[in-house]
């Protein structure tokens, strides 16, 4: 039984002939993570900077924007993205739609937090900023955002983790990451050990995020 | 704006895909049915199992959460769907989707019960074990009802995301709403059975993204 365990799940000779490849996935994996939490992030924060000049058209279309974008399953906007969109002729690779829908999911979630951390910061904080003479960008960027982002880190931390955890599904469009490569190594050598190699990678890349994610939730705890 | 119409609201296409999505959506609520109590109950578990008293119990407790939270939902699921049947275990695509969504959602349900029972104050513990109520009935009827009200905001976002994860289940093709839309659209060469799928997301889950984004704002406004 524990032989056949070994041979399953652990076979070394198949280990060794597809590390290259998982090993390949996993920087592109981190590639594909980067690129997620930045564009996200930014375009979040941009959003949330954008809705605070409270213009009521654009406003609607922010606050659509990040009700579809919380409501879909991001594996269907990648699906969208990448076998919908060709046949009105706008073709994405498999990492772009990944990347695009994951950041779009992150954006979302990113303007929610951050606009409830604006609203959280006090009337007469902006009231006594504009009174000392600054405009309103100044004291939007100079007084209002330091408070606000604080606020924000711990939840924003866990929403980011939890969306990056989704580059996996950049799987099934093809993106050479860590679970594609773990999966097609697997079809080709008929074992199952090339998925434990990838479900190892990702161990090697997530403990320390969910780590930190704890390690942010104690150091910036909200008093409750 | 012809092609739109034609490629993603072609309701020709959409009446031809009616019947799959439609039983696509019975199997997306069957398996939310399964999988949310199924993952409620585990969570619950694994919190109460974060407080015994045996320290070996607790680690494990900890080291369970942490691995099951580190790893990608997608990937446990294909470690279970295309590994276990190695070792003559066969669960079917719904046993394994099942068993996957209990490993992975029990971990988080647990961490955010833990937070809950730890908001519940101690005096509350100490005054109902000293009116005469066993350690089990102070849990159940004092601990664990403040400790879920406490937390219902969380719960909802976590079981949002748990609906939402469901679409993962096509990968390992159980004949769930996604799937039953792409297939539809491998059938009828359009994608608007894709856009439908979408759309009956959107039109069940709006109203809990609306009701919860008014929590959220309670929650960070009160910090």
């Amino acid at each position: 039984m524990l032989d056949r365990l070994i041979d399953t799940f652990f076979n070394f000779q198949v280990m060794g002939q597809y590390l290259p490849k998982i090993v390949e996935g996993f920087f592109l994996t981190v590639q594909l993570a980067i690129a997620v939490v930045i564009t996200g992030i930014v375009a979040g924060l941009l959003l949330a900077l954008v809705r605070s000049f409270r213009l009521r058209l654009v406003n609607f279309f922010i606050i659509a924007f990040v009700d579809v974008m919380r409501a879909l399953p991001p594996l269907v906007l990648i699906i969208l993205l990448y076998f919908a969109l060709p046949s009105v002729g706008i073709k994405f690779s498999g990492f772009v739609a990944t990347w695009l829908a994951l950041a779009a999911v992150l954006a979302a979630f990113a303007e929610e937090i951050f606009w409830a951390g604006i609203l959280a910061v006090p009337k007469g904080q902006w009231e006594a900023a504009r009174s000392t003479g600054l405009s309103y960008v100044q004291t939007l960027t100079n007084v209002v955002m330091p408070q606000a982002v604080r606020l924000t880190i711990p939840p924003l931390t866990n929403r980011t983790i939890a969306i990056t955890k989704g580059t996996a599904l950049g799987a099934v469009v093809a993106v050479g990451e860590i679970l594609y490569q773990a999966q097609s190594a697997y079809s080709f050598s008929y074992n199952p050990s090339p998925l434990t190699l990838g479900a190892i990678a990702y161990l090697i890349l997530f403990i320390p995020v969910v780590y930190l994610g704890r390690w942010v939730e104690t150091r910036f705890a909200w008093k409750r | 704006m012809e092609l739109l119409l034609t490629n993603f609201f072609n309701l020709d296409i959409l009446r031809q895909a009616w019947p799959y999505l439609l039983s696509g959506f019975g199997m997306t609520l069957l398996l939310c049915l399964v999988v949310i109590p199924l993952g409620v109950i585990g969570g619950l578990t694994v919190a109460l199992l974060a407080r015994a008293r045996n320290p070996i119990v607790r680690w494990l407790t900890v080291i369970y959460v942490d691995f099951f939270r580190a790893f990608p939902p997608l990937v446990l699921l294909m470690f279970i769907a295309f590994g276990l049947p190695f070792l003559k275990i066969d669960l079917g695509a719904f046993g394994a989707v099942a068993l996957a969504f209990l490993l992975n959602t029990s971990s988080y349900y647990g961490e955010i019960f833990r937070a809950g029972i730890e908001s519940v104050p101690r005096g509350q513990f100490e005054a109902a074990r000293s009116t005469g109520l066993s350690a089990t009935q102070t849990m159940t009827y004092v601990v664990i009802p403040q400790a879920t009200r406490n937390v219902i905001p969380d719960l909802i976002s976590n079981t949002l995301e748990v609906v939402k994860l469901t679409s993962i289940a096509s990968v390992v093709a159980l004949p769930e709403l996604l799937y039953a839309a792409r297939q539809a659209q491998s059938l009828t060469y359009n994608a608007t059975p894709i856009i439908a799928a979408g759309l009956i997301y959107l039109v069940c889950l709006w109203p809990l993204v609306r009701l919860l984004s008014r929590f959220e704002h309670k929650q960070i406004a009160m910090h």
